[in-house]
């Protein structure tokens, strides 16, 4: 089949589905890779690039759109791209189902099949092909930088010949995948850095990456994370209040504020309000990543840099991975590539939609004609819930097990027993009494040797066998008892035997004993 | 009455049944490392109080010839015992093994050579099929343990050698030896005797050549018990209990050591025996990814971020003679405050617990040689692992692969450790020619060349 990736038609859109790396990944799904001329240019991929790693370079859109099985794109189709849809082609893309009516429209009525990429269920497996997290990380990032390029001081502190400067005080509002990444970026900048979240369970994560965790007292039951598939949820009006406090004590010191703060299916929450922003210094960045839902921060303007009365820069830019759409675009068309690997079981350039599996189920909004928005909840959930709710079994049932379990093994013992029993009887029919007396000396043997040698450490197995060795030389006994026979023949075998078997005996016990004397403890 | 006679017969039997505990408690010391050097000295006295037992006891001459065999017999072993490397320990313990074997066959031959009175006719039947159960069990034992002997010293090449219609030949040559045990009890003569002598060594040869280098765990462990039972059916001929009891014991205990090994490469006792290596049942998995090499600077470097390590020694260890590398490098992690572990397979080498042995020699504590359900779960705690001349015990597929040859055989999950190291000679698959993905893993880089020169290079690494 044949999977292209068109020019993005949003305007300032610069990353591309496909790249010449991932292309050749998908070539040996086995698949024929497509690209629109001039898709790459904006993260600075040529169509000879592409050439070169044999992408065949299409002219036009509508033609890409013909040819192609399947249609990776990053950003979710426009109007004169839904009418390109068809029956029977899978579009791979973000596509926002929640608030798209129209593409979800035109996607059942042409048959198309819709993956949504932000639809990926946030289980480990799906992680490679999470590509909200893989752009949050250089949203995350570029935000650090942004905000970097309109402060007007150092990050890290110095003490310099010319004066001593403190270092800025950066605050992460959300550390989602986001927030996370901007952590780690202001504070290798060397700045000090504080975070808040609504989830108490990831201030481990807040501070493995460096950060302070800005510790709420509150006294409500904390949110698990983990009901909500590792989002955070809307809060309790009193808590919002001891939230905005805290936010309202820290506003006077802090430099930059990166608001990273979003609830899935909702505008985002206003936790950087007005008053917040005229009490802070001139010269201070508010970054908001949470413009395109509306903003974090009160005078967010989307998409534009504005500066506040008391000269607080606030950006609202939407496109921070577009900013840096080269190395957006290598990570997205990673997870494209991991998804058509899902997707593509047998390597054979075939896809295989298969609607059980959680990762695809979850990610597919339109399938056959119909709409399958919104997906059943996964099987597997994102992160372990705290309390395990496996269903315990009554102490009715686990003793039922028990003792059937004990029934099966004592039937197959009698089983054994009376077998052997049997066995005895018929040996005992016809072997003298001398030899059944040995015999009974043999068997308790057997039962003793299986006993000790259970109980024998797995580290001291070749001293076991040297040690077996050395006492199975015993058979010395028999060539001892037969040198007196006084025929020659015969006392030559067992003098030759009395000779192999003290070679046994006295080799075995002395390697033994060098063997044991070399383990010490520590 | 001879001179010699101290003891009658029922003070010899006294004897037996102290040695015959000595022994159990000899053995049952090999619980842990500490009580199993006393345990020894159990089974020396033992043996000691049986052979005096027996000398002095009645029916046996004490004469200048035996005790002059006796004390031969003794510096050989002394001088074997001594200088005997810990790595050729496996063809020392399968040499021994022969040794039973064929002292079994002598004494079998002898209590033919030599003329009975039976009281009754089923006494005589019991006494000929004891006679043929010792020859054959200690023919088998001899031969094989020769051929074994010769491929765990390199004499002969280790690879499994298939004749066609091998089990057919197998069956053919029990089916001819239980016609020849008819026959002797029939009456035939002793020529029946020496025939099967002959084919039971012709199968202990056939059998063991079929058997490629990576299962030899398991025959020597198979040998073991062999020369135990072959041990107790002489103590049946001859009507010797202590020889029963001994016999048996070992019998056992080689029976269990062949049940741990064969559960451990997750595999039918019955399919090693019979040899070669079971083919794939399906298609193998694809392999992704690629081998990436590495140098000795950067495993040191790893190794000095590392707070956890965990080395995983196989038979290639013992081949390279790198145990007193390995030993150092653990002594110089250690001495960082780092915390290094083994993780030993139960097959890993060529004899159960060799590795172990190897260890101790080179003076690794052996409170840090951890056994494989120990340690497994620890290696996603772990910041490196390092594998040393081991491949099948720690080869993913046998968890992720149904198709694979070695579907479900426990091993090592080393891949789960944050970063592993490999030491290889080369990109070659191992014994059994199954690919290893463990070294296409996006964690695992390749330190290619003999491990011993690895090692040291990596010693001048790190001080």
């Amino acid at each position: 089949m044949k999977i292209g990736a068109p020019k993005e038609s949003f305007a300032g859109e610069n990353r591309v589905a496909m790249t010449p790396n991932s292309a050749v990944q998908l070539q040996k799904l086995g698949y024929e890779c497509l690209i629109e001329s001039g898709a790459g240019t904006g993260a600075r991929f040529s169509d000879a690039d592409y050439k070169a790693v044999g992408v065949e370079v299409v002219k036009t859109a509508a033609a890409l759109w013909k040819a192609a099985d399947i249609v990776a794109k990053v950003r979710q189709p426009d109007e004169a791209e839904l009418k390109r849809l068809r029956k029977g082609q899978t579009l791979v893309s973000f596509f926002n189902p929640g608030g798209n009516d129209t593409g979800m429209e035109a996607a059942k009525a042409k048959g198309t099949n819709v993956i949504a990429m932000e639809m990926v269920p946030r289980i480990s497996r799906a992680q490679k092909m999470d590509a909200l997290s893989s752009m949050a990380n250089i949203a995350g990032y570029r935000a650090v930088i942004e905000a970097g390029s309109n402060f007007g001081r150092f990050f890290t502190g110095q003490v310099t010949a010319a004066g001593k400067v403190p270092p800025a005080k950066v605050l992460i509002v959300g550390a989602g995948v986001a927030g996370l990444a901007a952590i780690g970026a202001a504070t290798s900048l060397g700045a000090q850095v504080y975070a808040f979240d609504v989830r108490p369970e990831v201030a481990e994560q807040i501070e493995s990456m460096g950060a302070e965790f800005v510790y709420l007292d509150f006294a409500e039951d904390a949110q698990d994370g983990a009901a909500t598939g590792g989002y955070a949820a809307p809060s309790s009006p009193e808590f919002r209040e001891a939230q905005l406090a805290k936010f309202r004590e820290l506003a006077p010191e802090m430099d930059i504020v990166i608001c990273t703060a979003l609830i899935p299916g909702r505008d985002a929450p206003k936790l950087w309000l007005e008053d917040m922003v005229a009490m802070q210094k001139p010269g201070s960045v508010v970054i908001d990543l949470a413009a395109e839902r509306g903003g974090n921060c009160d005078l967010t303007v989307m998409d534009e840099k504005i500066e506040s009365k008391n000269g607080v820069t606030i950006v609202g830019y939407t496109d921070f991975p577009s900013r840096m759409a080269a190395q957006a675009s290598e990570l997205y068309s990673t997870n494209i590539r991991h998804m058509m690997s899902d997707l593509t079981p047998e390597k054979d350039g075939q896809v295989v939609h298969d609607m059980e599996d959680d990762v695809i189920r979850g990610a597919t909004v339109a399938f056959e004609g119909a709409i399958t928005f919104p997906p059943p909840p996964p099987k597997i959930r994102a992160i372990a819930a705290k309390k395990p709710t496996a269903p315990e079994k009554t102490p009715e049932e686990k003793a039922a097990e028990e003792a059937a379990a004990a029934k099966k093994a004592g039937q197959k013992q009698v089983g054994l027993l009376v077998i052997g029993g049997l066995l005895m009887l018929l040996i005992g029919m016809y072997a003298p009494a001398s030899f059944m007396q040995h015999f009974i000396v043999f068997v308790l043997a057997v039962f003793i040797g299986f006993q000790v040698i259970w109980g024998v450490a797995h580290a001291l197995h070749t001293p076991l066998m040297a040690v077996t060795n050395a006492i199975s030389g015993i058979i010395i006994l028999g060539a001892l008892l037969q040198l007196g026979s006084g025929m020659g023949i015969v006392t030559i075998l067992a003098g030759i035997s009395v000779l192999i078997a003290s070679i046994n005996i006295v080799g075995g016990f002395m390697v033994t004993r060098r063997m044991l004397q070399m383990f010490q403890k520590s | 009455m001879n001179a010699s006679d101290l003891l009658n017969a029922e003070m010899q039997t006294a004897a037996y049944i102290a040695a015959s505990v000595l022994f159990i408690l000899s053995l049952g010391g090999l619980k842990d490392q500490e009580s199993a050097k006393r345990g020894v000295w159990f089974g020396i006295v033992g043996m000691a109080i049986a052979v005096l037992a027996t000398i002095f006891g009645p029916g046996v001459a004490i004469n200048a010839t035996l005790l002059i065999t006796i004390a031969i017999g003794a510096i050989i072993g002394v001088v074997v015992a001594q200088r005997v490397e810990m790595t050729g320990m496996p063809q020392l313990v399968a040499a021994l093994h022969s040794f039973v074997g064929l002292a079994a066959v002598f004494i079998g031959l002898n209590s033919d050579l030599t003329t009975h009175d039976f009281a009754t006719h089923a006494e005589e039947v019991i006494h000929e099929v004891e006679i043929f159960i010792g020859v054959f069990i200690g023919a088998i034992t001899f031969t094989g343990s020769i051929i074994a002997y010769g491929k765990l010293a390199g004499r002969i090449g280790g690879k499994a050698m298939i004749l066609p219609g091998r089990h057919v030949l197998n069956l053919m040559m029990v089916i001819a030896s239980l016609v020849l045990l008819v026959m002797y009890m029939q009456g035939a003569g002793s020529w029946t005797l020496y025939a099967m002598t002959a084919i039971a060594f012709v199968i202990g040869a056939h059998l063991v050549m079929a058997i490629g280098g990576a299962d030899m765990p398991v025959v020597v462990s198979m040998l073991n018990s062999y020369s135990g039972w072959a041990a107790a059916a002489t103590g049946f001929l001859l009507g010797n209990d202590l020889l029963i009891v001994v016999g048996a014991l070992v019998g056992s205990s080689g029976a269990i050591l062949s049940y741990i090994m064969c559960k451990a490469m997750n595999r039918h006792f019955i399919a090693v025996i019979l040899g070669g290596f079971g083919g794939p049942t399906g298609p193998a998995m694809d392999i992704e990814g690629e081998q990436i090499a590495i140098d000795a600077d950067g495993v040191a470097a790893a190794l000095e971020d590392a707070d956890s390590v965990i080395i995983v020694p196989g038979y290639g260890m013992a081949v390279a003679q790198a145990q007193q590398s390995v030993s150092e490098l653990t002594r110089r992690l250690r001495a960082k405050g780092k915390t290094v572990r083994f993780g030993i397979h139960p097959v890993a080498g060529r004899l159960p617990g060799h590795m172990n042995v190897l260890l101790a020699e080179a003076r690794v504590p052996y409170d840090i040689v951890m056994e494989m359900d120990e340690i497994n779960d620890d290696f996603p705690q772990t910041d490196v692992a390092i594998i040393i001349g081991s491949n099948d015990i720690v080869n993913p597929a046998a968890q992720e692969d149904p198709n694979s040859p070695i579907a479900g055989m426990p091993v090592l999950e080393v891949w789960k450790a944050k970063q592993v190291f490999v030491s290889k000679r080369g990109q070659g698959t191992g014994y059994s020619g199954i690919e290893n993905p463990l070294f296409f893993k996006e964690n695992t880089r390749m330190f290619y060349g003999d491990a011993k020169a690895s090692l040291d290079s990596l010693l001048t690494k790190i001080s």
